[in-house]
This record gives structure tokens, sequence and C-alpha cells, in this order.
């Protein structure tokens, strides 16, 4: 199955995607790559709203049939809300990764900027290379 | 194909090719001076006739005192067939198989003995069993952290078994949990609830334990310390005797109705009253319940109930990405096995027994410890220390302290009681008695004449040695 990098997203090593929002905030979900390597997702553990979180800490776990994975947060910042939809239908994440199943939205605040985020170009090199 | 991993021709084959020239050199960099080469004061090895007869010899020195201990394990009746079924061949294995699903049999056990802790404790998950009871209570600890992430402190009155509060801190605060321990009530040995309501301030603790009943035998106020916890945002673990729930409440309904949260969030408690003999302390098993909203955070192996691909019923294990083979460090829990046969023997002797067989064992136990405990608080000196309604154990106040006067019972072939005094010092001279179904009028005759002849000695005699089945 040939798997979606969309343009205007920005991505990590460890296949999260970020959505830059107009009001300093940024959305949050996982890639198609890593929707379709965890397989069929049963259950999201989030963090709470409000949680400050440092760049590439360990803040929600995905579940699904076959493993468990982190996801760590691509940016610094507090939740701001996180999709509770999830929480009964998990596997909007496998149906619609870049849209109805992302995760959480992170408020930047006065945040420094982080280091470079991967662009679709990169990420999907990377993947290709990581094999 | 002959049951030995290796034979000789294997080892030297595996030997050789890593360039090895006995098994001794693979332990070469162990130095010398650490070596052990004899075990100092073993004595020369006996033939199994001998063995047998050295055992024999010893265990009749012991004589075989009538028990009136609980404090955490419990004498019970338990019928021939439990052991014989137990110990059959299909049964017969301690362990869960690395490849589970090939034993469909051993699963469905698991999931039927589930199935029975949920009904008996009135939740709606278990898993497939802990260690023991103390370890459970433990485990239920750090589960609720992980439920309750904002407080890393637990409330644990003192009328929670000494022995799993100290287990739980042992294990749990190496984890950067804290203990908070909450006061008796004197007058009525129960939990004191303002003791509870003055331990913390608004959520600053992640659960209550409540034990039912509780150490001393004693019917908490559950749905009053219940209705407290949820409205102070505590997860409640409720620590239960699983015979006891044939006749009380189940955790899963304490709690008030108009409370709108009704029932114990974590279940566990010792599961040796099921069916398992008392054997000097163990193995014995833990169980544990939840509710289905934590059944993420629970520890241990669960059984699920599923089709195969052709629709046919079948059991599987579930929700194993929580577990450590999957989540490494980050598993729920270090524990990933359980007490397979114990927990065989407990749903052999369940079936057995049936709901109604259950509920006469507690009733009659009951029954027992208040007979036990009028016998007894007839003799001058022996009072008891509360009139709560208890279960089937009590806490007798003695006029002098009772370590000296458990022993004169001793020698009069009386296991009399647990002695509270280096637990309990607050409660004064007291001792904890418990008469199970297993007691018949003429042990507790035998008990109250002992305990007369006991307290007529001078105080620190300790009287002429005589055994009760000599």
């Amino acid at each position: 199955m040939s798997e979606q990098v969309p343009e205007y997203l920005q991505y990590t090593r460890t296949h999260e995607w970020v959505r830059d929002l107009a009001d300093g905030q940024v959305e949050i979900g996982i890639t198609d790559h890593a929707q379709q390597a965890l397989g069929d997702l049963v259950f999201v553990e989030m963090p709470q709203v409000g949680r400050e979180l440092k760049a590439g800490e360990a803040c929600a776990v995905v579940e699904s049939v076959k493993a468990a994975s982190d996801i760590y947060s691509p940016v610094a910042g507090r939740v701001a809300a996180r999709n509770d939809e999830l929480a009964k239908t998990p596997e909007l994440i496998n149906s619609d990764p870049y849209g109805a199943g992302w995760l959480m939205r992170v408020d930047r605040g006065s945040a420094p900027a982080d280091g470079p985020l991967l662009t679709a170009a990169e990420y999907a090199q990377y993947v290709k290379e990581a094999g | 194909m002959p049951f030995v991993p290796h034979t000789p021709a294997d080892v030297s084959d595996m030997l050789s090719a890593i360039g090895a020239g006995s098994i001794d050199e693979l332990f070469d960099e162990i130095p010398e001076a650490l070596k052990a080469g004899t075990l100092h004061g073993l004595p020369a090895a006996l033939r199994e006739m001998e063995v047998g007869r050295l055992l024999t010899e010893r265990a009749a020195a012991d004589g075989r005192l009538l028990n009136f201990i609980g404090a955490g394990a419990y004498e019970h009746h338990i019928p021939a067939p439990v052991w014989a079924i137990a110990t059959r061949g299909e049964f017969y294995s301690a362990y869960t198989p690395y490849q589970a699903e090939a034993s469909q049999g051993t699963l469905q056990l698991i999931y039927e003995y589930q199935s029975m802790i949920c009904a008996l404790t009135g939740m709606e998950a278990a898993n497939a069993s802990l260690y023991d009871g103390a370890s459970a209570l433990a485990e239920a600890c750090l589960m609720a952290i992980r439920a309750k992430p904002e407080s890393r402190r637990i409330l644990i009155p003192r009328t929670v078994n000494p022995v799993y509060a100290k287990v739980a801190q042992t294990i749990a605060r190496h984890q950067n949990v804290e203990f908070e321990s909450t006061a008796i009530d004197r007058r009525t040995g129960r939990t004191d609830p303002d003791a509870l309501k003055s331990s913390i301030r608004g959520n600053e603790a992640a659960a209550l334990v409540i034990q039912q009943p509780n150490f001393f035998g004693n019917l908490e106020e559950i749905d009053e310390l219940t209705d407290w916890a949820h409205a102070n945002r505590l997860l409640v673990i409720a620590v239960v005797n699983p015979t006891s729930l044939a006749i009380f409440k189940p955790p899963g309904e304490w709690g008030s109705e108009e409370s709108g949260n009704r029932g114990a969030d974590i279940v566990c408690g010792e599961g040796q009253p099921l069916g398992v003999p008392l054997a000097s302390g163990g193995p014995y098993f833990g169980f544990m319940a939840t509710r289905l909203a934590h059944i993420r955070q629970m520890p241990g192996r669960i059984v699920g109930r599923t089709v195969d691909t052709e629709g046919r019923p079948g059991f599987t294990l579930t929700l194993q990405a929580r577990e450590q083979h999957i989540r490494r460090s980050k598993a729920t829990s270090n524990i990933c096995t359980n007490q397979g046969l114990l927990v065989t023997a407990a749903t052999i002797y369940l079936s057995l027994l049936g709901p109604e067989g259950l509920e006469r064992v507690a009733a009659s136990c009951a029954e027992r410890t208040e007979s036990l405990v009028q016998a007894l608080t007839r003799i001058p000196g022996v009072a008891a220390a509360f009139e709560t309604p208890r279960f089937h154990e009590a806490v007798l106040l003695l006029d002098r302290p009772a370590s000296p006067v458990l022993a004169a019972l001793a020698e009069r072939g009386i296991a009399g009681g647990f002695d509270l005094g280096a637990s309990h010092p607050e409660l004064g001279h007291a001792m904890l008695v418990c008469a199970t179904e297993t007691k018949l009028d003429q042990d507790i005759d035998a008990y109250a004449r002992a305990m007369r002849d006991a307290m007529q000695l001078p105080r620190g005699e300790r009287g002429r040695p005589r055994r009760h089945h000599e």
C-alpha cells in the first residue's frame, strides 16, 4: 500500500506529523507509515489537557493488536486539546491519520523554536532509507 | 524422545563449537576466592527412606496443635476432589505455556477462574492471578498511581493487615510511592473516619485502601468510606477475603447509590482460603479485579474469550501490549506470570461448593467465631475488644501480655491466636483469634479449658507441657 506524506505538514524521525495552526497551536498525529506499521489500533492513551511537554518527551501511547508505541511530542508546550473521539474509535488513526485521527493540540506559547522538523520530502526520504 | 535436555554428546558438541574444554571453563571469569568448594555444615546425604523417617519424626515432635490463628491465612476444609482433580496430568502444570493458545484447556480454566472472581467481587475484569495477597496489594497501589498519576500517595489505615502494608511499602517505595498510615477508631476497631479526613488535603492522595473485613475481623463502614474517597477524588482499593464475599456486599457495589460512583476501583486479596492448604505460609495466590476503565493499568495476564477464523469459540491471552514482553521497561508491571496450579485448585473448589456451598462455609465461620468469643470471654481476664459486627476473627483483650498466654496455650495443644503486641501496641494486651468451619464445639471447649488453665497460672509461669493430640 502506498504511504501518504502530505506536503503541507512537518514530520519527525519518530513518525509524528505536525500541523501549524494559526493561533500558536500545533496539531500532532502519527504518520500513515506509522499506522500501517502498527496495524489495527485498539487503544490510545493520552496526556491530560494542561500538561507541560518538553520536545521529545514521551506523552502518549498508541496500542495496536500487535504492539504498543510511545508518541514523542515534536514540540515543547502545553497540551491544549486532545482527540477524545479516539477513546471510542481508535481506528480513526488507521482510516484518516492526517485528519480525524489527530491526537492532540499543543499550545507552544512563547517556547523557543525547536530543532528543525523534517519536510515532507525529507521524511519520505528518511522512511525510504530506513526501509 | 528422552526428556533429557542435553546428552553428554550434545554438551561436548556445543563445547567444541565455542572452543571450551569443559562446562567449568565457562565460569573461569569468577575468581577462585569467590567459589565455595563445599557447603559447610551440610550433613551427609540421606536416602529417600531415611529422609521420610526423619521428617515424620520432626512432624511428630511439633505435635498437631488445634489452630485458632487466622491473621491472613485461614484453615478451611478442602474437599478431597479438589486436589485429586487439580493434580491430574491435564491440569498439573504450574505455568501458562509459552505458546498459550495451544493449551485451550488451561486458558479456559483461567477464563472460568477470572469469571468467578468477577462474580465474587462484583467487578468487570479480573486477571489470571498474582503471587499472593500482600504483593497483590502492592500491585494495586502501583496500579492506582498509574491510573491517577497526579499523586504518588496512598492512604493505608492501620486496620489493614500490617504484613500487607509492609510488603506494599517495600515494593512500591522505590517507585517514589508514599504511604500514609491512618489511625484505628479504638472504640469500634474500624478505620477512624476523622483521622482519615484530617490525613489529606484536597487532591493529594491517589487511593484509599479499605480492607473488609479488616485485619481485626471487624466490618468497616464501606459505603461511607467509599463515598468519602470518591468525593475526594481518591480511588478505592478494596482488600477482601474471598470466602466472606459469599455473604457480604461485593466491592463492586460499595458506596451509596446517591453518590453516582458506586463500587471500588481495584479489588485484591489473598486466594488461599479457596482450596489452598496453609502449608507453612505458601505457595498461595493473589487475586485482582477492576473496572473496565482501568483494565489497561492492571498487571498480570488476562485471558479473553474470542472466536477463531471459522467462528468457533476459543480462548486467548489478551491485552498483552501492556505486558513486559511487548512494552519492555514501560510495561504496567514486571509480573508476567500467574499462580496456575493454585488457581486451578481454587476454580475446582468454587465449582464444587457453588454459591450456596461457599455461603454455608462463610456463615459457619462467622457462627463458630461468635461461639469461640463467647466461650473465651466468660473467662476472667479475657474480654472482647470491640462490639463491632465481624466476620470470622475477633480481637481479645487480656489482663496481661498475650505472648506468655499464647505460649502456655501452645503447651496445651492450642495455637491460640496472633499476638497483636508487636504490630498494634495501641490496642494494649491484644490478640487476634479465628475459628473457621473446621472448629467443632469440642475444639472450642478444649480451647476454653486451656485458656482457663493458662489464665489461672501465676503470670509468667508456663505450666506443665501437654499436647492436645497425645
